[in-house]
């Protein structure tokens, strides 16, 4: 059965301006990933970009698999942690629940990534705030005995910055689904003598799990793929795939923007693999 | 004292940043800035390039939600209110912009504009931030329409009222709020886009977000600072100011419209 022409309608605007901007740019970045490089007259189709990724050649693809184990690993501890401490902090609000809870979790809203991780790094850098207040308190000599907190080769700087920012946004999705949901099963729970972790466990878990999961995919498809914390507050090796894949899009020498366009492809599509796979399981479990 | 801990946390980003913007000659190891002065935010403020990037930026992001809200409600309506065949994959078609990365959509779409003489206009970077701002103001939206009760609507139909009065004087006071939320939302995501203004605009279109991002490898922390002051300004303002609406937003707001 087809919808009717009418919900058709209402749904058309929408739907076709995003399928034609997102079709458009995925079409047009397949298209110079595979060396379709009208600027410079190149139309013939190759493959060479994503060999060079494969076998660790050419400007960006000879850091290609050591940029992919480095953002898998920044994102895997971001949304890991994050749950961990989003799980964590609701259980504590739900037992008491008021408004400026809510409005504390909502704050963070008002400050872009960007400028967060800008905060990060006067706080923690060696010449920054703490290590200011550490060296009048006489604990560090000179900026250099601060430890390297941000700007690090493991990416703790990175994975720092996104926990500020993405604990509160997944206590927020939990919290919703405890507050209208959970009251009546916690209460009877605890009648029937469950302690504290029992009720975790056996309430709490598997009514905010569904929830829980695809917030924290989201926060892993936002975490693998985005630009401005690693490229403020990584290094320059190793260096996560989106760092990579811009320094080689605005490369002088061409070939190299068909690498940067095929490692963002790369990121996309495992990206949206995730979260397509994500979305039908949730389906099939109900 | 706990909620004073909490008043600490929430308030240290912008405390820090307030620190060493207003410093000046601020060295380790001093604890705090020995000299204060607002001569960086004066020059900042009389600074041609800055002042177009604010209004650039406000322009652009106001427009943005603006469109966004136009676009959308016909299909957050839809969504919100109605069971149709294929729901399931016109709510993944929206879903999947949100997925995919900026990186790769400003990528693809600055080959576009490019080729279609978009790049650097304003209008070129609009139609780059609708793609991550339309699906969540289409989302925000479909929820407020799920707890609406479309019965008011007919109510004032039945008493005689016009569709474009109904509209005005039932349909938009209720979903008001959901509105503001919805608007509110996109702005935020707008006003904070800093690949994909990069990206399209070519670097000819200077928002506050791509004046901050290239100070931050200048590398002066006074500047850094108050520029990033002058960015945080309307999310922190608009956020304060709905804190009311957003607190009890996830529980109470079927109650509201």
């Amino acid at each position: 059965m087809k919808p009717s022409t009418k919900t058709l309608l209402r749904l058309a605007p929408t739907l076709v301006i995003l399928t034609i901007l997102l079709g458009a740019s995925l079409l047009y970045g397949i298209a110079q990933s595979l060396g379709y490089l009208t600027i410079i007259g190149e139309k013939e189709l190759n493959l060479r970009a994503y060999q060079n990724l494969i076998t660790s050649q050419g400007t960006a693809g000879r850091e290609f698999w050591v940029s992919l184990g480095f953002s898998l690993w920044v994102s895997l501890a971001s949304t890991i942690l994050s749950a961990i401490g989003a799980l964590f902090l609701a259980t504590l609000l739900n037992r008491r629940p008021s408004n400026f809870n809510t409005f504390a979790l909502n704050w963070n809203l008002a400050f872009p990534h960007l400028v967060w991780g800008v905060f990060m790094l006067l706080l923690l850098a060696q010449s920054g705030l703490l290590a200011r207040w550490a060296g009048a308190l006489g604990i560090i000599e000179t900026p250099a005995d601060f430890p390297v907190i941000v700007r690090d080769r493991f990416g703790f700087g990175i994975i720092l910055t996104y926990l500020g920012k993405e604990i509160p946004f997944l206590t927020l999705v939990i919290l919703v689904l405890l507050r209208t949901q959970s009251e009546g099963y916690l209460r009877v729970a605890e009648n029937l003598g469950a302690n504290a972790w029992q009720r975790f466990r056996l309430v709490t878990l598997p009514l905010v799990r569904p929830a829980l999961l695809s917030g924290a995919l989201l926060v892993f498809a936002y975490i693998f793929g985005a630009y401005e914390v690693p490229a403020l507050l990584g290094v320059s090796y190793p260096r996560m795939l989106s760092v990579l894949a811009l320094e080689a899009f605005t490369n002088p020498d061409l070939h190299a923007r068909a690498e940067g366009m095929a490692i963002s492809l790369i990121i996309a599509f495992i990206v949206l693999g995730i979260a397509i796979f994500a979305r039908a399981k949730e389906e099939i479990q109900g | 004292m706990k909620k004073f801990l909490i008043w600490i946390v929430l308030l240290a980003p912008l405390l820090t940043l307030g620190l060493f913007a207003f410093s000046k000659g601020w060295f380790y190891p001093e604890p705090f800035p020995v000299k204060w002065t607002p001569e960086t935010f004066s020059r900042l403020l009389t600074d041609s390039r800055t002042l177009k990037a604010i209004l650039d930026s406000l322009s652009l992001a106001f427009i943005v939600s603006l469109l966004s809200l136009i676009i959308g409600y016909p299909a957050a309506r839809t969504i919100g209110t109605q069971d149709f065949p294929a729901k399931k994959y016109v709510w993944l078609a929206i879903f999947l912009p949100t997925v995919v990365p900026p990186l790769a959509i400003g990528m693809g779409l600055s080959i576009l504009a490019l080729q279609t003489g978009l790049a650097g206009t304003r209008f070129g970077i609009i139609l780059a931030h609708i793609v991550p701002t339309l699906p969540y103001t289409v989302f925000t939206l479909a929820g407020v329409f799920a707890r609406y009760d479309e019965n008011y609507e007919y109510q004032a139909l039945a008493l005689g009222a016009s569709p474009t009065r109904i509209f005005f004087t039932v349909t938009l006071r209720l979903l008001a709020p959901g509105l503001a939320v919805a608007g509110l939302f996109a702005f935020i995501i707008s006003w904070s886009q800093y690949l994909l203004t990069l990206l399209v605009g070519g670097g000819r279109v200077l928002t506050l977000p791509v004046l901050l991002f290239s100070a931050v490898s200048g590398g002066n922390p006074t500047t850094i600072s108050a520029l990033s002051l002058l960015f945080l300004a309307p999310p922190v303002l608009i956020i304060a100011a709905t804190a009311r609406f957003l607190g009890e937003n996830p529980n109470d707001i079927h109650e509201r419209i």
